[in-house]
């Protein structure tokens, strides 16, 4: 359904050239004024909200720009007596932000993309193929959407830590392992979500194309995927974000176990500066590291906040 | 057509399927095997105790601490997020002027929009780590500095937020911070979806009520929001998962992930703890089990209570 077909009541002002005087000959003058109270309220409150989502996160970044004892000094202010951009330097490369970053980019390049490669591949082979134990399959995949993660969480160290005997590859602290690991964790939602969308795409072009001479798998990615462009999109939106965001499973999973570097990815990372206080005496370090790991999202979701605003309510639509 | 299919089908499931039944399935399932014995985690002896490890969970003051602090948020965190997300939606698409068409929406809501979406975006550990810092309990810390600077807070006196076990309305007031952070960043994503459910409502249904002399009020709790009814059931049940899962700002805001003095644990928090600190692994297990079988009871009885029939336009 357009919005153009019933704007009106509902439909927020997209143009700011509506007229002003266009309440007047409706209803009442009472009505009017009562409106017009009410406008200027719901401006106030959501003035309000807008601020207090706002102002936190210009706090961080402006304070990430001050020196140590302006913050301790002047905590509030939002501009800094001068713009100290080597606090960046110095969380980069002193406070390993920068190879967080490095792990955080080579693991989700990998996971990305192998998620919805292998996530679509299944989700098509259960959405429109008939064949013994389907719905048991496409159950044990939904079956993960409900279990909590805390659960499996000494098991998967363990198999982890076992399979490094046999393929040290795969082991703990290394970044194929995590890669397969997102990559099992995300694909319950992305099966889930696949599957609705194939089940949608119409049986002509399905047919036409095996009439044509295409075998199951070229019909798959020469015809169907492509077909499935938006679903794709949002949940590769959903998948980014939420693997970009994960801190549980490298936490688990990306432990030293031989007394060498740690491969931490940028939550993972962040949150040991933060609660072991690596930056007990650097706040301007601390609010850098938080900044250069909120930034780039932040930046990413504006250009393509149309996308994203979609991709991930889609998700919680269905 | 069938030429070849279960070749087909095999070859593409069978590395997706691998993979998850290696990672995901088989860690389940030993974890409801190892609950069953009394394994310590790093030693090799593990004994088959029974259901042992569930009995105790029962008679555990921690565990039931942590059960009814999961409670708390289970329904906190849904009524507060729902309730202010609609009521920004609400201002967002009917709190413009009126005009000939109607009524419209707020003028730059699009905005407004793009903005509430931020902490969306963000990752719990940055809002968490962000939020650590907005909450220090001494002058440094956004919301104490602004206090004592206004007089609000003495500052030999602030306010000790995560830190501070003393119970409020009965539960202990760092539940209450942590709340505020999950109304805080999830407020702007429900806000989104209501606003797009609202604007799904065909304007016809509320030319006839205007035409009866319905307000804005009216047209709000008797038209749209029964109309919003299964975007918002849809909602409470993501919102349930999402309070189920709060440990990560408990990991990173409670003194001593659960403290102070388990004023803020959670079944999440307890089950590491209990893993990882006291190498208790079978009745960790026990634990998240439990946790597991807690979950998907809630998410049945949720799909189950909010089902209704569909109105179709």
């Amino acid at each position: 359904m357009s919005t153009a077909t019933h704007d009106g009541l509902t439909r927020p002002e997209q143009s700011p050239g509506t007229s002003p005087e266009g309440g007047a000959d409706g209803g009442s003058t009472a009505a009017t004024v009562g409106g017009r109270l009410f406008n200027g309220f719901s401006h106030v409150f959501l003035l309000v909200w807008a601020v207090m989502v706002i102002y936190p996160l210009l706090w961080v970044v402006m304070s990430a720009l001050k020196t140590d004892s302006e913050v301790i000094r002047h905590p509030l202010s939002l501009i800094p007596a001068k713009l100290n951009w080597d606090n960046f330097a110095r969380a980069w490369s002193a406070g390993h932000l920068g190879s967080f970053f490095l792990n955080t980019v080579l693991v989700l390049a990998g996971s990305v993309t192998l998620t919805m490669l292998l996530g679509s591949m299944a989700a098509y082979a259960l959405a429109r193929y008939e064949f013994r134990g389907n719905r048991l399959i496409y159950y044990v995949f939904l079956s993960g959407l409900t279990l909590p993660v805390y659960l499996a969480a000494v098991p998967l160290f363990k198999g982890v830590y076992n399979t490094s005997v046999y393929l040290p590859l795969l082991g703990p602290n290394k970044h194929l392992m995590l890669i397969l690991v997102y990559v099992a964790w995300s694909l319950s939602f992305t099966v889930f979500f696949m599957h609705s969308f194939f089940r949608t795409l119409p049986n002509t072009i399905a047919e036409a194309a095996m009439v044509d001479g295409a075998s199951h798998s070229r019909l798959f990615f020469s015809v169907m995927l492509p077909m499935s462009k938006p679903g794709l999109i949002s949940i590769g939106i959903f998948n980014v974000l939420g693997q970009w965001n994960q801190w549980y499973l490298p936490t688990l999973l990306m432990q030293s176990v031989a007394g060498e570097e740690k491969n931490q990815v940028i939550a993972q990372g962040l949150i040991e500066l933060s609660v072991n206080q690596g930056y007990k005496s650097d706040w301007s370090g601390l609010f850098a590291g938080v900044t250069m790991a909120m930034l780039p999202v932040l930046v990413v979701y504006i250009i393509f906040q149309r996308q994203v605003q979609s991709g991930l309510t889609a998700g919680v639509g269905k | 057509m069938r030429h070849g299919v279960a070749r087909f089908v095999t070859g593409f499931l069978a590395l997706p399927l691998g993979l998850y039944l290696f990672y995901v399935v088989w860690p389940f399932v030993q974890a409801a095997g190892y609950s069953l014995t009394d394994w310590g985690g790093y030693s090799d002896t593990q004994n088959f105790v029974g259901l042992d490890n569930y009995v105790r969970l029962l008679s555990d003051e921690l565990i039931r601490k942590a059960f009814w602090h999961n409670v708390f948020f289970l329904i906190t965190v849904p009524l507060f997020t729902i309730a202010l997300a609609l009521f920004l939606a609400f201002l967002l698409n009917v709190g413009g002027r009126e005009d000939r068409a109607g009524i419209r929406g707020v003028f730059g809501s699009g905005i407004y929009k793009i903005i509430f979406f931020f902490p969306q975006v963000l990752s719990l550990v940055v809002i968490a780590v962000m939020w650590q810092q907005i909450y220090r309990s001494d002058g440094q810390g956004l919301i104490n500095g602004l206090m004592i600077k206004i007089g609000l807070v003495d500052a030999d006196n602030p306010i000790a937020f995560t830190s501070d076990p003393e119970p409020f309305l009965g539960v202990p007031a760092v539940l209450w911070w942590l709340l505020v952070i999950a109304v805080w960043s999830g407020a702007g994503f429900y806000m989104v979806l209501f606003s797009a459910a609202m604007q799904s409502i065909p304007k016809d249904i509320y030319e006839a009520a205007l035409l009866d002399g319905a307000s804005r009020f009216h047209t709000f709790f008797r038209i749209t929001l029964p109309l919003l009814r299964d975007t918002v059931s849809v909602a409470w049940v993501y919102l349930g998962f999402i309070a189920l899962d709060m440990y990560a700002l408990v990991f990173v805001m409670t003194p001593s992930q659960g403290g102070p003095n388990h004023a803020s644990e959670i079944f999440a928090s307890v089950l590491n703890f209990t893993a990882f600190q006291k190498g208790q692994f079978g009745y960790a297990c026990a634990m998240g089990v439990a946790l597991a079988i807690f979950t998907i009871l809630l998410a049945a009885a949720q799909l189950r209570i909010t089902r209704r029939e569909r109105i179709e336009y």
